[in-house]
């Protein structure tokens, strides 16, 4: 056997409390793509933080080529030849796509050469196919460019570990299928590659071996070939039996709630992102939203909440035009959202639960009488959210963003369906959960909907679509490609949408 | 083998805050030492002679209410608008407006009893320092002009503006100085009898509580809170964030024009050229070491002002008037940095590697 | 023709007393670090290099005064904003009034004392002979002709050299170049100084050349102006030299229009500036139409390893 590049022996990393990788054992051998699987919130991100040299570990050892090394710093790290792509891209949007890579690079010229650097890129990026424009400014690329770009400048500084992190969530299908074979053929070059993931199907087909993080600790390590669905699930998510909630029976009348018709949107750039988009959503209904992120759901989210200019188009809701209307209006016409970013939109993190959940409300008569809040009232409500929803809290006083992910989403959706909503947007409301609160979320989702409220689901998650949704609308690039029946819809199908594929 | 390493802290009570004010005072007022020693004085001396001076004695302590006066009224409006993220620096202009907006009131104005027409020159200060800020609010809600310089350039027009004024037209008939004639009795704000303290120092500390009722118990303080924590979830709840800026910057400036307000009807009598006198400036000082907490700001305008009228007493032994502006900005510096701890906590931990 | 003469050369006095600050700034605000104690800072330096030109009669050292006044400066907001990433715009309402304060405190010996020594006019044998231009531009002081070396410099700096490049990141993404292996902190140690020790120089400019004394709080708001300048040339020295010339041109057009119109309040004059800094200041940032700010998307937030 041939002998790790790296090795990881009993890392642990506390945060506080918190701890978020405890013995973690992990080895890594040239030539192979090696996966990260687990939820979100198992360990990943820690455990390759810690690789590269961002975090320290609290104790734990680290050997490179056999010899006990402790990664002080991610100058270091580089050195040694681990480079991260992550989630998040790591690009300066001004700077030029030879600017970006140049700028990692420790024996770049005292004087930029413009042109000298450029070709260089060129030169690279040929050699390992990514096709990228070595002049181009980086906020001109598309996602999966600056994906490209990033890639580009581990190999240009001559990276042998390659880590990622999360790199299909960002890609359609097409580019996620290119982007495996560029892994690949780094793999096949001797390289050693890392693919954080959370998708066992992608995980399955393109890595060499797997390992399972849950509740930062490792749960199995497998090669990739004895790797069943089975096997992983039950690693991911543990023995407890998983059953999805799934919506039975059709409660949903004729009654119109959301009418948009040819809706355009633009993003924060000023490019179009919602483009000629048009559906209805019933009273009672569940209208799922189906694409990778970053097709427009966001923007399209956002306008029809209020929160974003609709260029054409128009908006209804219960027959009322809201095309124009500003978002208190919106609020009060019956229209609640839970956005994507909970922490930073939804929420305000430093105020306490009390504040959080009259956010919108302070105006209402249950809330304030002239101007003068009705404080009383306020803690009451705030202690019958905690007991209603189930969340978790060091009381109604502590601020909120000391919460966990799941309370923090709890008392959002709390707050937005007692507002008795007409038309209830959900953009992404399980993201980065653990399964006791997606269930939790979920049926708040569904009692809501058996209320008669109209409700836009959005998710990139198909199982979730599948399960909660009655009518399925697939967007890819700012377009609607198709609104299907759930029961006439499938996986293959939603799929192919999803990558731009015309039915 | 032990070693020190820095963790987060989540949450910090009001109370520790408070201790480490205090103890970082403490530290600045050692380090100012330094420097009084450095250009030839002896500290202990200075300090001595100006804490006798402002606090043990009743009548420093009345002096120091009474100078403390205009410091609160800046250092509430500054206070306001921090709340909201709005960085004020224009108190300074806006108290001399209101100042220039009072005086002419006292000029041109419609002759009215004296209740009336007391509450008519103090709504004329306060509408022109409101004015004054206005100017920089509605560049700031509508096109989004970054406030802070706005607010401070129009400090210097204001300035010159009162000082043409003062020295020109308005100037009182055979003074040397720059200053208006004296203010006509039925606008002189009365003391309280027996305290010789100025009446206007419990008015003043009721708008400081109503304030404090203002940000904690009704809506519209419950926005100003909400934009300032998180812009983006203000807009997400359907706050107007428009309204808002003009509302606060107005509310601000309006309380440091009432700040020219005091100053001429209760303590100078006159509007002077050099009026504001840097409270405008020193009002941010008060209001940030207050964590913007309306009673706060009282009690450290009152122990500010003790500090600047006392440094009228070491003059005489040849120390600048300056030294009061140091000892506060070293202060602020010093504070600032003490905040760091309650940010974080020190821990002594294992020196990580070597685990059990 | 004189008059012109007279109106565009003092032009550029003034311009050049508000440049290195703003190109100070520039720097500081580039590598996301916002000052806005630059005010306070001028007077240190304009004070610090006045007692010593006073007390040692050697325009060297005060010099040398001068910038190791702004550094001490840099260095303690540097600590304040970098190490302990503390709110940048206290900070510096902090450092403007710890600086005046300290300027006024420290200068009392001095107000009032001529010094009698300055940088001296040194007009530049044969371009001084060109008509019109020779006048202007060289017939000036040394830290004006140094500034003619500054500002091409700056910008080669800025968009052509690596250093320059990390420089233009580090205002944008410092968690990229964090995981590059740059030292975040050291580069924003030093472009902190280095801004402050302008923001200094500037300081000097006023008592070491355009006048000769010294009066607490004598800046009279070039500071802010140079503060005001940096935002609306968007970062960019060059852009900034031209906003600087304008106003000089404005003030000095005032100064001397003032001899022309005497029925006119001097006072007008002297707000003339302060007012043309609001009107263009509002003009280059309002955003009237939805556009694209150059200002550092860093700007501001402190840099913290653990909290990404």
């Amino acid at each position: 056997m041939k002998e790790p590049v790296i090795e990881m022996r009993n890392i642990t990393k506390r945060f506080g409390d918190v701890i978020a990788n405890e013995n973690v054992n992990l080895s890594l051998y040239p030539g192979e793509i090696h996966a990260l699987l687990g939820e979100n919130g198992a360990g990943k991100s820690t455990l390759m933080n810690v690789l590269t040299g961002i975090y320290r570990p609290n104790s734990g050892e680290i050997y490179y080529h056999g010899k006990k090394v402790s990664i002080r710093s991610p100058k270091q790290a580089v050195d040694m030849g681990i480079g991260m792509v992550h989630q998040h891209f790591r690009l300066i949007p001004p700077l030029s796509v030879a600017e970006n890579v140049f700028l990692y690079m420790p024996d770049c010229k005292k004087i930029l050469r413009q042109k000298e650097m450029e070709e260089a890129i060129d030169a690279c990026s040929r050699e390992f196919h990514l096709d990228v424009d070595a002049s181009a400014k980086v906020w001109q690329l598309s996602v999966g460019e600056q994906q490209r770009v990033e890639i580009i400048k581990l190999l240009y500084r001559g990276a042998d570990i390659l880590i990622l992190d999360e790199p299909s969530a960002v890609l359609t299908a097409q580019e996620a299928v290119e982007m495996f074979k560029v892994l690949r053929k780094m793999a096949d070059s001797g390289k050693s590659v890392i693919i954080i993931s959370h998708k066992m199907n992608e995980v399955m087909q393109n890595a060499d071996r797997i390992t399972v993080l849950k509740g930062g600790r490792v749960e199995d390590t497998m090669e990739a070939a004895d790797a069943t669905i089975d096997r992983l699930t039950r690693a991911v998510v543990g023995d407890r039996e998983f059953v999805p909630q799934v919506r039975q029976n059709r409660t949903f009348t004729e009654e119109i709630v959301l009418q948009a018709e040819g809706l355009s949107v633009k993003n924060d750039k000023g490019l179009e992102a919602v483009r000629n988009v048009s559906f209805t959503i019933h009273a009672g209904e569940i209208f799922g939203i189906a694409g990778v992120a970053g097709n427009g759901q966001k923007e399209l989210t956002e306008a029809i909440a209020g929160l974003r200019k609709i260029q054409k188009g128009k908006v209804t809701v219960n027959g009322e035009d809201l095309t124009s209307l500003s978002v208190r209006k919106h609020i009060d016409k019956g229209v609640s959202f839970i956005p994507e970013d909970r922490l930073s939109m939804g929420l305000v993190p430093s105020l306490d639960m009390a504040d959080n959940m009259i956010l919108k409300h302070f105006g209402s008569e249950k809330f304030s009488r002239r101007g003068i809040l009705k404080k009383k009232v306020m803690d009451e409500t705030a202690a019958s959210y905690i007991e209603r929803y189930d969340i978790k809290t060091a009381g109604i006083h502590s601020p909120v963003g000391l919460m966990s992910g799941g309370n923090q989403q709890k008392l959002l959706i709390a707050r937005e369906v007692n507002g008795n909503p007409s038309l209830l947007v959900a953009s992404y409301p399980v993201r980065g959960l653990d399964i006791g609160a997606t269930e939790a979320i979920h049926k708040i989702l569904l009692e809501e909907s058996a209320k008669g409220t109209a409700i836009l689901l959005v998710s990139e998650e198909l199982d979730e679509i599948f399960q909660m949704a009655d009518r399925i609308g697939v967007m890819c690039d700012g377009n609607m490609m198709a609104v299907l029946d759930r029961e006439s819809a499938d996986y293959e199908t939603i799929g192919k949408l999803m990558s731009g594929e015309q039915l | 083998m032990k070693k020190i390493r820095l963790e987060k802290k989540t949450t910090s009570s009001g109370f520790s805050v408070f201790l480490n004010s205090v103890l970082f005072t403490g530290v600045a007022l050692v380090f100012c030492a330094f420097i009084i020693a450095a250009v030839g004085f002896n500290p202990i001396e200075v300090y001595s002679k100006m804490f006798r001076k402002a606090f043990l004695s009743m009548r420093g302590i009345r002096k120091a209410i009474e100078s403390g006066l205009p410091l609160m009224l800046c250092g509430l409006g500054v206070s306001i608008a921090f709340r909201m993220n709005l960085n004020n620096i224009g108190a300074e202009g806006q108290y001399a407006v209101g100042a220039i907006f009072g005086a002419a009131y006292v000029l041109y104005g419609p002759e009215l009893p004296r209740v009336p027409g007391m509450v008519m020159l103090a709504l004329c200060c306060f509408a022109g320092g409101a004015l004054w800020a206005l100017l920089c609010a509605v560049p700031k809600a509508f096109w989004g002009v970054d406030e802070s310089i706005t607010t401070l350039m129009l400090n210097y027009v204001a300035l010159i503006l009162l000082s043409y004024l003062c020295l020109g037209p308005w100037k009182a008939k055979g003074q040397n100085v720059g200053q208006t004639e004296k203010i006509p009795e039925i606008f002189e704000i009365p003391e309280i009898p027996g305290l010789e303290i100025s009446l206007a120092f419990p008015v003043v500390t009721l708008i400081a509580l109503l304030l404090f009722f203002f940000y904690r118990c009704t809506t519209s303080g419950y926005q100003i809170n909400v934009i300032g924590k998180s812009l983006t979830a203000a807009r997400y709840a359907g706050i107007n964030i428009r309204k808002n800026i003009l509302l606060v910057l107005g509310l601000s400036g309006g309380l440091a024009g009432l700040a020219g307000f005091v100053q001429y009807a209760a303590v100078t009598g006159r509007v002077q050229e050099n009026m504001p006198n840097n409270a405008g400036y020193t009002g941010i000082v008060i209001a940030y070491l207050s964590r913007f907490n309306p009673i706060v700001v009282i009690i450290v305008s009152v122990l500010f002002a003790g500090l600047q009228n006392s440094s009228a007493t070491v003059q005489v032994m040849g120390v600048p008037a300056q030294i009061a502006t140091m000892i506060q900005g070293a202060i602020m510096i010093i504070v600032i940095a003490g905040d760091f701890f309650q940010r974080y906590k020190i821990v002594f931990a294992e020196k990580g590697g070597k685990a059990s | 023709m004189n008059l012109i003469i007279s109106i565009l050369s003092g032009a550029i006095v003034y311009a050049v007393s508000v440049m290195y600050a703003g190109i100070g700034e520039t720097f500081s605000e580039r590598a996301g670090i916002m000052n806005l104690g630059v005010e306070g800072i001028m007077l240190m330096g304009a004070v610090a290099g006045y007692i010593t030109a006073v007390n040692t009669q050697n325009l060297a050292l005060s010099f040398l005064v001068v910038l190791l006044t702004g550094t001490a400066f840099g260095l303690v907001f540097a600590f304040l904003t970098v190490t302990l990433q503390a709110d940048q715009t206290v900070c510096g309402m902090a450092m403007l009034t710890f600086g005046t304060g300290l300027s006024g405190f420290l200068g009392k010996d001095v107000t009032g004392v001529a010094a009698n020594l300055k940088f001296q006019t040194m007009p530049i044998p044969l371009l001084k002979e060109i008509p019109v231009i020779g006048p202007i531009f060289f017939q000036q002081n040394l830290l004006v002709y140094a500034m003619y070396v500054i500002v091409p410099l700056s910008l080669f700096y800025i968009y052509r050299t690596k250093y320059g490049l990390y420089l233009r990141a580090l205002g944008e993404n410092p968690a990229a170049l964090d995981s590059a292996g740059m030292n975040i902190f050291a580069m924003r140690y030093a472009y902190v100084i280095l801004g402050c020790a302008m923001i200094a120089v500037s300081g000097a400019c006023v008592t070491l050349a355009n006048t000769n004394f010294w009066s607490p709080g004598m800046t009279a708001g070039k500071g802010w102006i140079a503060f005001a300048l940096v935002a609306f040339s968007s970062w960019n020295p060059l852009k900034l030299t031209l906003g600087a010339l304008l106003f000089g041109f404005i003030s000095c057009l005032g100064s001397n229009l003032q001899i022309y119109l005497p029925g006119v309040p001097t006072e007008i004059f002297s707000a003339m500036p302060y007012i043309a800094t609001i009107i263009a200041f509002i003009l280059a940032t309002g955003n009237f139409r939805k556009v694209h700010t150059a200002q550092p998307a860093a700007l501001c937030k402190p840099y913290d390893r653990e909290s990404r």
